[in-house]
């Protein structure tokens, strides 16, 4: 495995329970576990139903979106819904800050108005950071996308998937095709495999979409797709953006579908049950084949619903984690006085200055 | 006034001279150094400075002053401030002002000022080419006549071969030594961190290795044929070293020199996304870090500099790829040159040189020494002096430093200008 | 401390007796119980009955009013309510009716699901005087004092003791 670089996370609080998810870097296998099994809770078994439960009446959510994205977004709005949270949406490429006001300024004047988190994606990799440094204490910041560094809510909901039709990420082959180096997709999701134990992590794709130190990330690299999908247990397809050719980092979709398209063909060498998953929106006929993503090893479509349980669940889980805090410092501010008081009290016994000792 | 300061450790690399002894100053010139006053010197002040060191005054071959135009902070009168706290007292301005220093009003202009603070000698350096775009030759002559040190480009390499060749064949007949940054723009795809495991990790743009060596070795094959003096600025890859190196051996007048930060620093700084660690070049890996400590130590790299950016709160205050690049750095160039001394084992000599006989001799100027007869700059320091840079103690109008909360040993005491003192330490 | 164990069959059959009286049982009533100790009961109770229509199941993790205290309860799990709660006559089933906090919870929840006709209340203990909210329980198996705490465990064997302070909690 790769070596460690270490980070200082601020995603924890003082007991070690997550107040903002920013990337998933620094987080445990407990942390990430809790996550899917909170999102299981919200999924009717039956029915596959999420139903709006009332835990975060009277929280104000606010998302913050300076990369515009209408997926996303709807997904966050329903996930928040569902929570029963007041909800406001900010398209920031056309409010203030275009008009000049400076990004903390926005910020600060949208915490005046009460705000407890705020969804944020951002062009900028490391925004969501940024935006963690300098929120009030009692706010919390949740990163949808921060340019090509991480998007941890996507990534979770990747796991729940695999965990949904794998039983467990641990042990796993994991092959990921396609533009690895401009995801952030893919960058939390290597992270989340790597926590939860997975035993194999590969990317597949053109040198020129690959980032330049794989091994740091503790990934194996394959410029071989055939190589790369042998006996894999998870095939996850990247989508391949229309820049990349305009870059002169590949030729065509037609080369990249010829090198790396997944094909039924190329599927029958990964292990017999693995599963296919994409991010979307797909391109057909580029990264995959029609009779693959429409087939049966395909769980592309299941990816959907599973978002909104995964967003709700880190929510719920922020705040949560925040009430617990507080109701421990609480606890400890009454210890503290008692202990005060009971010290007083044997002082009181002891000495005690009289009016008649002042000259 | 006519000075004597006592059993100080008086250090001057142009002299080799590394002793205990004494130091005459008499109408803002050097009078003398040694265990007797010079014949009829009769001093008015008599200093103790026993434990203490003097060096020559610092010399900057790259600091901005704020002036003219915004697109700094502070102003000549507060930078030269700085720089004399820090103990220099020769700061090289680039010409990356606005308007852009390409012209004799803008060289006067800067002059004029640094006259008016009078706390510290100001070297322009002009533009290459006008505007600094890299398109047409700017009036060298007239800059040189107005006072300019050496030409550049600032932070604008230019990207043109053609354009290049001829700029310097053109510097070539006007004596003046023309300083290079090596940036290949293409190559740097706007990265703002260095290509590695790092950027790979954090998703930042990354900035390889190859967009400073593959520029530098189209710049030394035109530095060869134009047959001018080169410096190559704030180097920052082991390989780039590696090519002076080369270029020095096969006899070729190049000289070049590094930012201090990139002697502490490195790509691993970076990991917080602290935008106080967003420079340019960008801070490099480990391996790179030490061959620059090494290249500095073996005398490959002549000088070190501050590359002094001071900025506003605001121009640091956004996610770091957004930020503007820079560390203020003129107060902590001593300081942390002094830090390689002690934990790093570099000899004090080569630092001193670095940063005093190393940049005269780039820019070939009679500076940054103590021999009778030249000006009275020089610096008093207290060797022992344990302190931490705090923001509220910066001189300089930016405090965007990453060294804040560090702890240092060795600190300015007192700095002469021209035989005036223009920075005491209340500290002390 | 005292424990003492009583007879859970008891109870049931007491409860069993007291609904089958009611006009309520005619009317095609569902059984809904709240987990996790109303839901092994709920079981018990849905089976001695023979009830047509399939138990269910409200977990009210979510719907408890000290998130803002406790946060979130890791075992939760969804509720699962396999019918429509529309117009229906609801049995809703605890182990203990106490402060009534889970009983508003339950309605809350069930509100949400749909308009219920009507909602009977049982419950296999009733600790008279504890009540912090004004509910009442319709059938229960049996009445204790306040001060004294039940333990329910199940599924199976279904126990209940009763756990004796020897002083009143403040």
């Amino acid at each position: 495995m790769s070596p460690r670089l270490s980070a200082p996370n601020p995603q924890l609080n003082e007991l070690g329970k997550i107040k903002h998810f920013l990337t998933l870097e620094g987080l445990k296998n407990h942390h990430l576990t809790e996550i899917l099994d909170t999102a299981e809770s919200f999924i009717n078994p039956n029915t596959n139903e999420i139903k709006k439960v009332p835990i975060l009446r009277g929280k104000t959510i606010m998302n913050l979106f300076f990369e515009p994205s209408t997926r996303t977004r709807t997904t966050f709005e329903i996930a928040e819904n569902r929570l029963s949270a007041d909800v406001a949406s900010l398209d920031i490429a056309t409010s203030a800050t275009k008009k000049g006001e400076s990004l903390l300024d926005t910020l600060w004047n949208l915490q005046a108005m009460q705000a407890d988190m705020f969804v944020i994606r951002h062009a900028e990799s490391g925004a969501a950071h940024f935006f963690a440094q300098h929120v009030a204490p009692h706010v919390h910041v949740l990163n949808a996308g921060d340019g090509q560094h991480a998007h941890p809510t996507q990534a979770m909901l990747d796991m729940f998937t695999i965990r949904k039709h794998k039983g467990d990420v641990f042990d796993l082959k994991v092959a990921i095709v396609g533009d690895v180096l401009h995801s952030r997709v893919v960058r939390s999701q290597i992270q989340a495999l790597s926590i939860l134990e997975a035993r194999e992590i590969r990317v597949i794709g053109p040198k020129t979409l690959m980032p330049t130190h794989p091994e740091a990330m503790g990934v194996h690299y394959y410029d071989n797709i055939e190589a790369g999908l042998d006996d894999v247990d998870v095939i996850i397809m990247v989508r391949l953006q229309n820049e990349r050719m305009s870059s002169a980092l590949i030729p065509s979709e037609k080369e990249f579908f010829k090198l790396y398209g997944l094909t039924e063909k190329r599927l029958a060498l990964a292990k017999p049950d693995a599963i296919v998953m994409h991010p979307g929106p797909i391109n057909r006929g580029v990264e995959i084949e029609s009779a693959v993503a429409d087939g049966p090893q395909s769980v592309i479509l299941q990816q959907v619903t599973y978002g909104i349980a995964v967003r709700m669940a880190v929510m719920a889980i922020i705040m949560s984690n925040a009430a617990q805090l507080a109701q421990h410092k609480s606890e400890q501010a009454s210890l503290e006085l008692e202990i005060d008081s009971e010290l007083e009290s044997k002082l009181d016994v002891t000495q005690k200055p009289t009016r008649s000792e002042e000259a | 006034m006519r000075l004597a300061i006592n059993n100080a450790r008086v250090i001057d690399p142009t002299q080799n001279l590394d002793e205990i002894t004494n130091l005459y100053m008499s109408r803002g010139r050097i009078a003398g150094i040694g265990s007797e006053a010079p014949e009829g010197f009769n001093a008015d002040q008599e200093m103790d400075a026993t434990g203490k060191w003097i060096l020559p005054g610092l010399i900057d071959l790259q600091a901005r002053l704020g002036e003219p135009g915004n697109n700094y902070a502070g102003s000549i009168a507060s930078e030269t401030k700085a720089a004399v706290a820090g103990g220099i007292t020769s700061v090289c301005c680039p010409p990356d002002t606005a308007p852009v220093n390409d012209s004799q009003a803008v060289t006067e202009l800067i002059q004029r000022r640094a006259r008016q603070a009078a706390t510290a000698f100001v070297m322009p350096i002009g533009a290459l080419t006008q505007g600094l775009e890299g398109e047409r030759l700017s009036g060298m002559f007239s800059l040189k006549q107005a006072g300019c040190v050496a030409l550049s480009q600032a932070n604008q390499p230019i990207q043109n071969a053609m354009t290049m060749k001829n700029a310097l064949e053109y510097a070539v007949g006007q004596d003046l030594v023309v300083m290079l940054r090596c940036e290949d723009q293409q190559l740097k795809n706007k990265g703002v961190a260095h290509s590695g495991p790092v950027s790979s990790r954090l998703g930042l743009p990354a900035n390889p290795v190859s967009s400073e060596t593959s520029a530098l070795a189209r710049d030394l094959i035109l530095v060869e044929e134009a047959g001018i003096r080169a410096h190559f600025s704030q180097l920052s890859t082991a390989r780039a070293i590696e090519m002076i190196a080369d270029a020095k051996k096969r006899g070729l007048p190049v000289t070049c020199d590094v930012a201090i930060h990139q002697l502490h620093l490195s790509e691993m700084d970076v990991l917080g996304f602290n935008s106080l660690f967003h420079v340019s070049p960008p801070l490099r890996s480990m391996q790179d870090k030490q061959a620059l400590q090494m290249g500095l130590k073996n005398g490959t790299i002549d000088a070190v500099v501050s590359d002094h950016i001071p900025l506003e709160k605001d121009d640091k205050l956004l996610p770091f790829g957004e930020s503007k690049a820079g560390i203020s750095g003129l107060e902590t160039l001593l300081p942390l040159l002094l830090k390689l001394v002690n934990e790093y084992g570099l000899d004090l000599m080569t630092a001193v040189r670095s940063v005093t006989q190393g940049p005269a001799k780039v820019l070939g100027l009679n500076i940054g020494h103590l021999e009778v007869g030249s000006s009275a700059d020089f610096c008093i320091i207290d060797p022992e002096a344990a302190w931490t840079l705090e923001s509220e103690n910066m001189v300089s109008e930016g405090k965007n430093s990453p060294f804040i909360g560090w702890e240092f040993i060795g600190q300015v005491e007192q700095t002469y200008f021209q035989g005036r003192p223009v920075y005491r330490n209340n500290q002390i | 401390m005292t424990e003492l164990n009583i007879d859970a069959n008891q109870l049931l059959n007491t409860i069993c007796e007291k609904l089958q009286s009611r006009p309520i049982m005619q009317k095609d009533p569902k059984m809904v119980g709240i987990r996790t100790g109303g839901a092994w009961v709920a079981q018990k109770l849905h089976e001695q009955l023979n009830m047509e229509s399939p138990l269910g199941i409200l977990d009210i993790s979510f719907y408890r009013d000290d998130f803002s205290k406790t946060g979130l309860n890791p075992t939760v799990k969804p509720s699962d309510i396999p019918w429509e709660i529309d117009d229906q006559h609801i049995i809703l089933v605890d182990d203990v009716l106490f402060t009534g906090r889970t009983v508003r919870a339950a309605l809350n929840e069930i509100f949400d699901f749909g308009r219920p006709a009507s909602v009977t209340l049982v419950t296999l203990i009733d600790r008279k005087g504890c009540r912090e909210l004004p509910f009442q329980v319709n059938v229960t198996g049996m009445e204790i004092e306040c001060h004294k705490t039940i333990k329910v465990s199940g599924p199976d064997p279904l126990l209940v003791s009763l756990v004796e302070h020897s002083e009143e909690q403040a």
